[in-house]
């Protein structure tokens, strides 16, 4: 049924609700184009006069012209290392290399040589991660020193660290996923395992080069002099060494060749589901930004902003008039049949077991489920806590956790507490998590949170006889309540890869449609769901 | 009527003799070169006979191969169409002698006009004006100057056994005659050891003006005149009917004139008289003269058609049947103007070279097109390279020349060159539209008529977008936040980045242009342009007024496979068996420079690239290692130095 929408575009709180969206959005766009712009224009100039293409340039020259490129991470270590890594000094997304879905990681030799930091670290290891999950062939770009030094504590050692990239590597490769590694500067150290370990492996004559350890080690370790050329270029990886298998003329060239070995692959996608002619919504996505309220306490029907993400603005909403506070339905995006469950308010018990309920029905179906979450949390109170919300939040959280269809999830609010466990937070390995530029996430809210610090801190003072002015409480929240401000901020979030990129509420179908058709390219397995608390 | 004839030509001529036979009835035989098996004549034809090789004297010239066709296949009688037999008399014989009927005149008719001197002198006995001069044998200097006083100033000298302007010489005074005949007559000898020389009326300012003849062996009629005074170094570029300027006595006299020659040699079918026209005055009644008859159907012929409504093909079967000339000559009248422009394969910027290519795309405008070639045929270096005759009919100059133009805009070619562009510039020159036309013309402004051929700069950045393969529709061009800026493989450093569906921002020598798809095709920078696009793997065409060519390099196509060092080395252990280059010696890429055996099997040694060879470093019989240097070939700096 065609969804009907009660937002008066000409009135002033939509006029007022655009605007305060706009505002959010600019903070963002600047902070993704300072990341896009990578170490800045003398950095840039310094690379391209080295006869090297600027890393955006090389991602665009490696994907299909015009087809749609779906980054991973943009605004990573926003905010981070003093400024010093710009999208955490790598580029990470989805593209189409002569048609096929493939995750494109490149390096940004412009920021500290391309040196991974933890951030970049994890990234990098985020992006593997949904090239495995999505069963994406991988293209590494590799232009990047190695390590960063001095943070080499938090890069080295630990399971997610460097050492897991070339893991990876080999685990997707065992699994038949494609490996592929363009080697245009240089590769040095752990990082000369990222060719080594990649299936096809195209080198850059004169600029690549791959060796454990470079010239001034190599001096230092056993006094041999040797330049990096000799040590390990392109002439000697493609004709003695055998670490490489293309020699490329220069990176358009290299491009051309990555493209090629791509086209060779011999992969199609899975039959999955039953895909539609897709429609375009009803209402026009522009509009979300006036539908929405700027102020996430200002309650309004997620149906709103439904209606302006699906086919023809069409929606089967299941169990309608039962556990009204979380809306849950079929629909179709971009052709694709999904189920989507969405916040509409505070969880009760009735609204967990409702969307328990159809999480089970589409992974019966193997539809796949998109979350949109707004939710402070579940309900509170000894009425609720005696009729065993825990128990029934505990079913969602089941079915959220263990279903096996392709779960995508958009924080379009807040993301407060065990709502976000319910509504398949990044705890729950969704296959893509996104954020509004209005969204929030914290354990809980910072009045909240502030409040129950304070309640604690009275209780204790009092129990000793003093007395706390309004003033003095005040007083004692402000830094909570500024703490939980700054770090809930969905830039604070996304630069710590707590999710997959900020997106512009107007390309939400988009986003959510590229990570449909990136998640079914890997089979719909079937689920066995955990026990349900009963 | 007959009820089969064979079409002794190829090309459009073949096709448009075989369009008329059909209409009329008649069967058609095609005979065919073994490079023309596949072409368009030979498809139209009910029946097709193979006449040899590729090169036209293996072919279309051999006389006796095609009456034999036409015995084969039982046609009754044999259309030369122009070119090729269409003027030869021995083979107007043969055919007779074999009992056929050759569509067009005469053998003795051909030879009577064959001869240029002899045709000249036949054509003054009949009373038709002549270019007068002087051509006897009397070398005498103070004859030549009275007979050069007698012809009227201005005068040309020239060399009997010229060419090229040697020996030639214009006069425009008396007491310039003398100095100017010696200095004639000593170039004459030196270029070709013969000083004799022959005196014409110089033609100031001169046209090319033709009339159509028509005969049934005794009586004739004229079917108006032609010009085709745009010519490019005697080649016809562009030709029109009537003549521009043409008075109704003018007309009359050289129609007169026209069919008096044809009548004084018992002219039979379709011919042409061809005069010059001094028109430094405008167009008068004393000043044009006979310079040869074409004894056959005329390229242009069309224009013609066009303005008499008369069909010439039909009209020499008709009369070469036996039938009497279709009308008379108060039945034939001139309805509007009509233009034809020929397009022709050739390279334009290189001196109008003819060229060669697969015509991977080919459409016209609206015009009568007369073409032998389709898309997906090729223009192959055996014959001319014509692609097609546009021709245009209007109520009025004006109109005939707007539509020419039009149509040659709208023409689309890609896989050869063209002279489109040529043609369209030149039915857009002012001087053209305003009938001020002369044989100099192209000369003089061929500057610019080849400089309009440059690309605009919308045409540049479209062609950009269909070098990204991106002409038919862009793909949603999504990013989240930052565009994609992509380098486009092109002749020239271009990139663009797709902002959203059906929009591209494209940077290319130097600026940025905003280019759209809309439903009725691609804006650039606000404007329609009507664009459409031949995408060939190495080559872009873009279709917009003219046909820009683009070259789409290959981003694969890189030497890559290691570097083309100088050094050849042993790829095995092995015993050198033979070298077969010494030190100094050029080689070219590929040559055999020595032999290793190893393995039991011998391995030779191939030039990595062309170069010098600097050293040979082993000798025959000498056992090495693999990797061991074999030959050197001198650097590119050495060899420069050398």
């Amino acid at each position: 049924m065609k969804l009907t929408s009660s937002v008066l575009p000409s009135s002033e709180g939509f006029r007022a609700n655009r605007a305060a969206h706009l505002e959010m959005l600019e903070t963002v766009r600047a902070a993704a184009m300072a990341a896009a712009a990578g170490g800045g224009p003398e950095a840039t100039a310094r690379h391209v006069a080295r006869g090297k293409m600027a890393p955006r340039e090389r991602v665009a020259g490696l994907l299909d012209p015009g087809s749609p490129f779906l980054e991973i991470g943009a605004t990573a270590a926003h905010g981070m290392y003093d400024g010093a890594a710009p999208g955490a000094g790598v580029i990470a997304g989805i593209g189409r290399v002569m048609g096929l879905e493939v995750m494109v990681v490149a390096n940004d030799a412009t920021v500290k040589g391309g040196t991974y930091y933890p951030m970049t670290v994890k990234k990098h290891l985020r992006a593997q991660e949904i090239a495995e999950d999505c069963n994406l062939p991988c293209v590494y770009l590799v232009d990047s020193g190695g390590a960063n030094l001095p943070n080499q504590d938090e890069v080295f050692p630990d399971r997610d660290h460097f050492g897991r990239i070339f893991y990876n590597q080999a685990r997707m490769s065992a699994k038949g996923i494609p490996q592929i590694a363009v080697v245009m500067g240089s590769c040095t150290a752990g990082g000369a395992y990222v060719p080594a370990m990649s299936d096809v492996t195209i080198i850059v004559k004169e600029q690549g080069t791959i060796f454990l350890a470079g010239p001034p080690l190599v001096k230092a370790a056993t006094g041999e002099v040797v330049t990096a050329e000799d040590l390990g270029g392109g002439d000697v990886h493609t004709r003695l060494s055998g670490v490489a298998d293309y020699l490329a003329e220069d990176d358009a060239h290299a491009l051309a060749l990555a493209r090629r070995a791509v086209g060779n692959l011999n992969r199609a996608k899975p039959a999955t589901v039953q895909w539609q002619s897709p429609e375009p919504p009803a209402y026009d996505p522009e509009e979300i930004l006036g539908a929405v309220p700027a102020d996430l306490r200002t309650p309004y029907d997620i149906r709103e902003v439904i209606a302006r993400v699906v086919d023809g603005s069409r929606f089967d909403e299941f169990k309608a008039r039962f556990g009204e506070t979380i809306v849950t339905g079929f629909a179709h995006l971009e052709g694709c049949p999904v189920g989507i469950v969405a916040n509409n308010g505070v969880l009760f018990s009735e609204a967990a077991q409702k969307a328990a309920h159809f999480i089970e029905l589409c992974s019966q179906r193997g539809i796949p489920l998109i979350f949109l979450q707004n939710i402070t949390g579940f309900m509170v109170g000894r009425k609720y806590e005696n009729e065993g919300i825990a128990r029934h939040g505990a079913k969602m959280v089941t079915a959220v956790a263990t279903t096996s269809v392709p779960k995508i999830t958009m924080l379009v609010g807040g993301s407060f507490g065990a709502g976000n466990y319910g509504m398949a937070g990044r705890a729950y390995s969704p296959r893509f998590l996104w954020s509004w530029p209005n969204s929030r996430i914290s354990v809980m809210g910072g009045e909240q949170a502030a409040g129950v610090l304070a309640t604690v801190r009275r209780e204790g003072i009092e129990r000793k006889g003093g007395t706390w002015s309004a003033e003095e409480e005040a007083e004692f929240k402000r830094p909570t309540i500024e703490m939980f401000e700054r770090q809930s901020h969905p830039l604070y979030a996304s630069a710590r890869l707590w999710d997959d990129g900020i997106v512009d509420p107007r390309k939400t179908r988009q986003v959510l449609s590229l990570s449909l058709q990136a998640s079914l390219c890997a089979p719909v397995e079937p689920t066995r769901f955990g026990l349900f608390r009963m | 009527m007959f009820r089969k004839i064979l079409i002794a030509n190829r090309g459009e001529i073949a096709c448009r003799v075989i369009d008329t036979a059909r209409r009329m009835g008649v069967a058609t035989v095609a005979v065919y070169s073994e490079a023309d098996a596949g072409a368009r004549h030979v498809a139209l034809a009910d029946e097709a006979v193979l006449i040899g090789g590729p090169a036209p004297r293996d072919s279309y010239l051999r006389g006796a191969a095609i009456i034999a066709a036409a015995r084969a296949t039982g046609a009754e009688a044999i259309h030369p169409g122009y070119g090729f037999l269409s003027e030869n008399p021995e083979f107007v014989d043969a055919v007779e002698a074999a009992g056929l009927v050759f569509i067009g005149p005469s053998g003795d008719a051909i030879r009577a006009m064959g001869l240029k001197d002899a045709a000249k002198a036949l054509m003054a006995q009949a009373g038709v004006p002549v270019v007068p001069g002087y051509h006897g044998a009397n070398q005498d200097p103070e004859h030549l100057s009275g007979a050069a006083e007698a012809v009227g100033y201005p005068v040309l000298i020239k060399a009997v056994a010229g060419g090229g302007g040697k020996g030639m010489r214009r006069v425009d005074r008396p007491a310039d005659f003398a100095a100017a005949l010696a200095s004639a007559q000593g170039e004459a000898l030196t270029a070709f050891g013969n000083p004799a020389v022959l005196i014409e009326k110089y033609v100031e300012k001169p046209r090319h003006i033709e009339v159509q003849v028509f005969g049934d062996g005794t009586s004739a009629v004229h079917l108006f005149e032609r010009d085709c005074s745009l010519q490019r170094r005697h080649q016809k570029v562009i030709e029109e009917a009537p003549a521009p300027g043409m008075t109704p006595e003018m007309r009359a006299a050289m129609g007169q004139a026209a069919v008096r020659a044809a009548e004084a040699i018992g002219y039979s079918g379709a011919g042409t008289i061809e005069f010059i026209v001094d028109a430094s005055e405008g167009l008068r009644e004393d000043r044009f003269w006979f310079m040869e008859m074409n004894t056959r159907l005329q390229v242009e012929h069309p224009v013609t058609e066009a303005i008499t409504g008369v069909d010439l093909v039909e009209w020499q079967l008709r009369v070469a049947a036996g039938e009497p000339l279709p009308r008379r000559q108060d039945e034939l009248t001139i309805t509007g103007h009509a233009f034809e422009a020929r397009l022709y394969a050739e390279d334009v910027p290189a001196g109008f070279l003819p060229a060669t290519g697969t015509l991977a795309h080919l459409s016209f405008g609206a015009a009568r097109i007369e073409t032998g070639v389709r898309p997906g045929d090729t223009i192959s270096p055996w014959y001319d390279p014509m692609i097609a005759k546009v021709v245009t009919h209007g109520p009025t100059r004006a109109v005939a020349l707007a539509q020419l133009a039009r149509a040659l805009e709208q023409t689309e070619v890609a896989g050869t060159v063209t002279n489109l562009g040529f043609l369209g510039a030149l039915a857009r020159h002012p001087g053209f539209a305003a009938g001020d036309v002369d044989t100099g013309l192209i000369g003089r402004e061929i500057d610019a008529l080849t400089a309009a051929c440059e690309p605009p700069a919308a045409a540049r950045a479209l062609a950009v977008i269909a070098a990204a393969g991106l002409a038919g529709g862009t793909g949603p061009g999504f990013s989240l936040w930052a565009p994609l800026m992509r380098a486009v493989p092109f002749e020239e450093p271009a990139s663009l980045a797709v902002t959203g569906p059906g929009r591209v921002a494209v940077t290319v020598a130097g600026t940025t242009q905003d280019c759209v798809l809309r439903p009725d095709g691609w804006w650039v920078e606000g404007a329609k342009t009507g664009a459409r696009f031949h995408v060939g793997t190495d080559e872009i065409t873009v279709f917009m007024g003219a046909a820009y060519r683009f070259a789409r390099p290959d981003p694969l196509a890189r030497r890559s496979e290691g570097p083309a060092s100088g050094l050849t080395l042993a790829p095995m252990p092995g015993l050198v068996k033979a070298v077969f280059v010494a030190p100094g010696q050029m080689v070219a890429e590929g040559d055999r420079l020595a032999v290793l055996e190893a393995m039991k099997m011998e391995h030779t040694m191939l030039a990595a690239r062309a170069g010098t060879v600097a050293e040979v470093l082993v000798e025959p019989g000498a056992q090495v290692e693999a990797g061991a240097a074999l030959i050197r070939l001198a650097d590119e700096t050495e060899e420069e130095a050398a």
